[in-house]
């Protein structure tokens, strides 16, 4: 089973469940861990981790040579990033808006354009407290997060419970983690922000038909509109983490709170119960 | 133009309010949420809508199957893993550049412009605002975010307005890249975690390479005062001014819920703090 946290507004507790999650169940069966907030990875400061693996994630440039182009202009024409421009005997490519598809260099009738790598960023992989983990870091400066978790979901082992910690937010990235996921587990606090950023995220899980259910995060702030959301729209609320100044204080000292909150360790395994069932039905 | 963007690295330690209370406290700006993926700004400010359209950001490749031969090209072209073993296009994949279409020989594929979300100028209690929202599974949201800054620059222009305040998103990818482009300064909403001490130095890596001034605040700065501690020994070390820090408060979120930001609470004590920031801010920028 693959399941991705998610939520659509940043802060409200994916990573927290993410690394809970998995270390209750690691107990039981093989888990995966896979840190897909490739801008802001945070899952290793919970962990205890030390790669075994770190391998590049590229894309490719084009380089031009000046002595073949003949500055037909036809590279710029084809380019729907607008990643390169002619202007009168000069030519001039912007990496950051080139996608790496390598069109200009298929159209080039003088054969003038070649491909050079350029690192986005890295995978890291090996063990993190009992269970397999991996995590993706995006290069700082550059834009492009996706092609590093399309990378990272080649990680994944189909005799492994995968977890994947998705980026905040619902554009490319978020969509990246999601897609192909048995369930989408939604982590939300009920404030009008909360809320606005959940009803988002469960159009994205919808849109990719991956079912949903809701964990409300801080429980006790904010008022009770998620849950009238989610009893309106059929959606499974899995469990309940109460706002408590404790959890919070391990929070902010990367420590996973079922390790001194030992009995949260039984509640994520029947939440893991939980989400078998809402993925089958 | 003195263009202000909150960003933060880490979601959730309190961009949008910090942008929300700038924005009742300052005179004569115009106000843009650049956090097309979640955009909250608005939930402050009883926007009443002015003009809006749809955007469309991206192309995406179409497949005609009557025209396809199956030959194969398209896939082996495809950088973006968007096309199967049977030839099916995978539009959540697809980057939408031609390449596929360039190759084929029977030109069964094309591209085609599609709706990616909606932006929108509006009236608000607070001045105008510019913003967008992006449909549910859509991408491209730094082209969005770039089109919600050129509004937002009109309404400054027809308004003669001088400030601007843009709220940004998480994260330090595509569309924090595309909101920082532009502005005077840049204010980071950090919080005291270790997490969010680990993303504030990468979002001031990514603020530093596009070198825009950069000011700190650290938000519910008294749950974790070690910490807090810690992040202004990081801020003197890498000459980040702070700004002020905010205590954990929950009329923050009380007055969130009735649509307005902390600082219209004079008791408040997070609201007071922000004030404080607020003055703070405008002396350095005389």
């Amino acid at each position: 089973m693959r399941i991705t946290i998610a939520s659509g507004k940043g802060g409200t507790g994916k990573t927290t469940v993410a690394v809970n999650l998995a270390i209750s169940l690691a107990a039981h069966q093989p888990v995966q861990l896979v840190d897909c907030d490739v801008e802001e990875p945070n899952d290793h400061i919970f962990l205890h981790f030390r790669a075994d693996q770190v391998r590049s994630v590229e894309k490719l440039l084009p380089q031009v040579d000046e002595n073949l182009c003949t500055y037909c202009g036809k590279c710029a024409e084809a380019c729907e990033f607008n990643a390169i421009a002619i202007i009168g005997n000069k030519i001039l490519v912007y990496n950051d808006l080139c996608h790496g598809c390598g069109l200009c260099a298929m159209v080039c009738p003088t054969g003038a354009i070649t491909e050079t790598p350029h690192e986005l960023g890295v995978i890291e992989s090996g063990e993190a407290d009992g269970f397999q983990f991996a995590r993706g870091v995006l290069n700082i400066g550059e834009a492009m997060a996706t092609p590093i978790i399309h990378e990272l979901k080649d990680e994944l082992d189909p005799n492994h419970l995968a977890i994947l910690d998705a980026p905040p937010g619902t554009g490319c990235p978020t969509i990246a983690a999601i897609h192909g996921a048995d369930i989408a587990l939604l982590v939300t606090e009920s404030t009008p922000f909360g809320l606005h950023d959940l009803r988002a995220a469960v159009g994205v899980a919808r849109s990719l038909s991956v079912p949903v259910a809701v964990i409300i995060n801080r429980y006790g702030i904010g008022d009770n509109r998620v849950e009238s959301y989610c009893a309106a729209e059929g959606i499974p609320i899995v469990l309940k983490i109460p706002f408590s100044r404790e959890i919070a204080s391990l929070y902010s000292r990367g420590i996973p709170f079922v390790k001194e909150l030992t009995e949260w360790r039984d509640r994520f395994i029947v939440l893991h119960e939980a989400l078998k069932k809402v993925a089958t039905s | 133009m003195k263009h202000t963007l909150f960003l933060s690295g880490k979601g959730g330690t309190g961009k949008t309010s910090l942008a929300g209370a700038f924005a009742v406290l300052t005179q004569g700006k115009v106000l843009a949420d650049c956090d097309v993926d979640a955009a909250n700004l608005y939930l402050l400010l009883e926007p009443q809508i002015v003009s809006e359209g749809v955007f469309q950001g991206i192309k995406l490749a179409i497949k005609d199957n009557d025209k396809c031969t199956a030959c194969g090209k398209c896939r082996e072209v495809c950088r973006f893993r968007a096309i199967d073993e049977q030839f099916n296009i995978d539009s959540y994949m697809c980057e939408g550049c031609g390449a596929c279409a360039y190759v084929c020989p029977t030109d069964a594929i094309t591209l085609s412009l599609v709706d990616c979300g909606r932006w929108y100028t509006a009236a608000t209690r607070l001045g105008p605002l510019a913003g967008a929202e992006l449909y549910p599974g859509e991408e491209t949201s730094g082209k969005l975010v770039a089109m919600v800054k050129e509004k937002a620059m009109k309404l400054a222009e027809e308004a003669e307005l001088q400030t601007l305040l843009s709220d940004g998103s998480p994260g330090i990818g595509c569309p924090v890249i595309a909101s920082i482009s532009g502005v005077s300064s840049v204010i980071l909403v950090t919080e005291p975690t270790l997490s969010g001490l680990h993303d504030l130095e990468r979002i001031l890596g990514v603020v530093e390479h596009f070198g825009v001034p950069a000011y700190l605040v650290i938000n519910k700065a008294d749950l974790n005062t070690t910490i807090s501690t810690q992040i202004e020994g990081f801020a003197q070390r890498r000459k980040l001014a702070i700004l002020g820090q905010i205590p954990y408060d929950d009329k923050v979120t009380k007055m969130m819920i009735q649509g307005k930001s902390a600082v219209e609470d004079q008791e408040s004590p997070a609201g007071k703090a922000m004030r404080e920031i607020f003055s703070r801010f405008a002396e350095i920028l005389k």
